[in-house]
């Protein structure tokens, strides 16, 4: 009987690895609110999926925390708020925190040391709000995605109402090493995290919610469960701790038995996943009419003294941050933003930390993989432990080759990077990389195809002005040579008549 | 009287020649390869030069005759020859291909003398202006055919190499062995 649940359970997880957690260390600490204020606040205009944001203040205006710093464009867009109160002293290119660190658009914000929240006016029952109203308020508070998609967040709840979604999953894997901002938001914070869970139900008009906890989490899942107690929608369950079990398709297949076809998006097998740190948001939004300003983030890795989960107000630099975990800068040989499986490797540490940032990582030499790539030795290991199950190896040879077509005919298109692949990989193949790169190569190819097809369009609409404007210099010609043959006409029947 | 028989027979001599001319048209009308077509449309169309023919349609019909390889356009870059390599059905090694530094150009504002000669030669109109005043580039429409920097009297219009953003910043290729080895 056993044997036949675990055979069941098994068919529905596919590849993922079990990296070593590195959670010990940040996972029994409580979140640490003491951070001290930063003078300077970097706020990127986009931190989100979408369309940057368009700011509406000025140089020298003087801002409250929670007030609206740049608003939303387009459909799919968030707002930025201030995350302190203090004066607006530079909207300019900074370093994005970014591989490359090229500079985006931020908002420099000077605090005043006051902390002085904007005056809101809290909701005594957001339930008889309609859901269009949670979706409003949600989007108009810069909500986004807190697990570091950062897809809008009230997007997502109107396209629930929109695609009749009867299940909401609540995110709380947290399958990535060394993370564990989520795992102590859910022990600290279950009632709000319930209450957001409540809200989002409300906003997308279903009522049927799972919150999906791996098993190393007990502590976090006995919270969940009894905040979660009194209401019979929401279900708290354990899921097998095995990365990336905090992948959309792999939670619903594990959840729901539902499979997301290639291609498809999650709403179209009637499911939406949201991350816990989301839920807290929204709870803190709708009924308190907080905007997003900060987050909670875990500070981990080997020269990292104090590593600490801790809430920062977004836009503080990551300098500040690594100088408050007492992080030793002369040993640290990767700064990465994000968990060390799918996190974004950062060159410098002045950069500052935005919605996405879920942890901020100080590796030393010994905790790096090698990366002195061999010959591959045809294991397949990349193949059983590839949760989309594609064929890393050969989509890697292809790209190698230059061979771009061929590696989409492989599914290049469906990977994920979540990196299981190099990780497992005894050669050390950076089959990931590939990945990465083939992937902007085709984004790139694209781009250069829609650039040629604008080019056709540019020239022909050129050559149309030009034709219309000769064909119009050559009829005014004929205007003026008719009239003047008509001027000598007359000349001339004058003259006879005379 | 005489007037009017010049024009009668002159108008009469154009009619005929005319007809002529127009059935002549229809019935020897010289059918264009369909290759040659649809290499033309492939092609962007803005008839540059850079690869060393007049213009599109000639490098199209060179490229239908086999006299230049499948890489032959700079503006089209690897995508570019890939296409053309699957219409024409022959091997393409990319490997050695180098893909063309992408130029895009750039007025500088201090020697514009607003003299409108480079936007009327531009053939995507990616150039704005007016006469006497500073002229633009929009990046976007440039395809860097430098036109316009063979016109410009000042030397006002340079080529730069297309600014790296977030928007077309890419991974790139991973690195082999140093011993180049292959590695899977």
């Amino acid at each position: 009987m056993l044997s036949f649940f675990s055979s069941f359970t098994q068919s529905r997880l596919r590849g993922g690895v079990h990296p070593e957690a590195h959670k010990r260390a940040t996972a029994l600490q409580p979140i640490n609110t003491d951070f001290p204020l930063p003078a300077r606040l970097y706020i990127p205009l986009q931190q989100h999926v979408g369309k940057p944001a368009e700011p509406l203040i000025r140089v020298g205006e003087i801002v409250l925390k929670g007030q609206l710093l740049a608003y939303s464009q387009g459909l799919i867009s968030a707002p930025v708020h201030a995350p302190s109160s203090g004066i607006i002293v530079d909207v300019n290119d900074y370093p994005a925190p970014h591989p490359s660190a090229l500079p985006i658009r931020m908002i420099v914000l000077e605090t005043d040391g006051k902390d002085e929240w904007l005056s809101h006016t809290p909701i005594p029952d957001p339930f008889q709000l309609t859901p269009e109203d949670i979706s409003l308020r949600v989007g108009a508070a810069g909500i986004v995605g807190l697990g570091g998609a950062t897809f809008p967040t009230a997007v997502k709840l109107t396209m629930g109402r929109e695609n009749r979604i009867d299940t909401l999953i609540i995110n709380g894997a947290e399958c990535e090493p060394y993370l564990s901002c989520d795992d102590r938001q859910m022990q600290e914070r279950s009632a709000e995290i319930i209450d957001g869970v409540r809200l989002m139900l409300h906003g997308m008009a279903a009522n049927l919610a799972f919150i999906a906890i791996e098993d190393n989490k007990p502590q976090a899942f006995l919270a969940m469960q009894a905040a979660a107690h009194a209401y019979s929608g929401i279900t708290v369950l354990h899921i097998p701790t095995r990365y990336p079990m905090g992948w959309d398709r792999q939670l619903i297949r594990y959840v729901t038995g539902r499979e997301v076809p290639a291609g498809c998006r999650s709403s179209e097998v009637g499911v939406t996943i949201h991350n816990v740190g989301t839920a807290y948001a929204t709870h803190k939004a709708i009924r308190y009419g907080q905007p997003l300003v900060s987050r909670v983030l875990t500070v981990a890795g080997g020269a990292v003294a104090r590593p600490m989960t801790v809430e920062v107000p977004l836009g503080t630099l990551i300098a500040e941050v690594f100088a408050f975990c007492e992080v030793d800068s002369t040993r640290t040989a990767r700064i990465i933003m994000g968990g060390p499986m799918m996190g974004e490797a950062l060159p410098h540490t002045g950069l500052p930390t935005v919605k996405a940032t879920s942890g901020l990582l100080a590796l030393t030499q010994d905790e790096l993989k090698q990366t002195e790539a061999q010959p591959c030795i045809r294991c397949a290991s990349c193949v059983s432990v590839c949760p989309v199950g594609l064929r890393p190896l050969d989509m890697a040879n292809t790209i190698r080759a230059k061979q771009l077509e061929a590696a989409v005919e492989l599914g290049l298109k469906e990977c994920i990077s979540c990196g299981c692949c190099s990780y497992i990989c005894p050669s050390n193949i950076p089959l990931v990389q590939y990945f990465k790169y083939a992937s902007g190569e085709l984004v790139a190819q694209q781009q250069a195809q829609h650039k040629s097809e604008q080019t056709k369009k540019l020239m022909a609409s050129r050559t149309a002005r030009l034709e219309r404007i000769a064909q119009q210099q050559l009829e005014e010609e004929r205007a003026r040579i008719a009239a003047k043959i008509e001027r000598e006409r007359l000349k001339a029947t004058q003259e006879t008549v005379e | 009287m005489y007037v009017f028989y010049a024009i009668i027979s002159l108008t009469v001599l154009g009619l005929v020649l005319g007809l002529l001319l127009g059935i002549a048209a229809k019935y020897l009308k010289v059918e264009s390869s369909p290759l040659v077509d649809a290499l033309e449309a492939l092609l962007p169309g803005s008839q540059c030069g850079q690869c060393g023919f007049p213009g599109c349609r000639p490098a199209a019909e060179a490229l239908a005759d086999g006299l230049a390889p499948a890489t032959m356009c700079p503006p089209g870059g690897s995508a570019l020859a890939e296409q053309i390599a699957a219409l024409l059905g022959v091997e393409l090694d990319l490997t050695s291909l180098k893909e063309p530094e992408l130029l895009v150009a750039k007025v500088s504002e201090a020697t514009c003398t607003g003299c409108t000669r480079c936007f009327k030669v531009c053939p995507t109109d990616a150039i704005v202006g007016a006469p006497k005043q500073i002229h633009a580039v929009v990046a976007d429409a440039c395809i860097g055919c430098k036109k316009c920097v063979e016109v410009c009297p000042t030397e006002c219009l340079q080529m730069h190499p297309i600014e790296v953003t977030l928007r077309n910043w890419r991974w790139s290729k991973p690195l082999l062995t140093t011993t180049g080895k292959a590695l899977c």
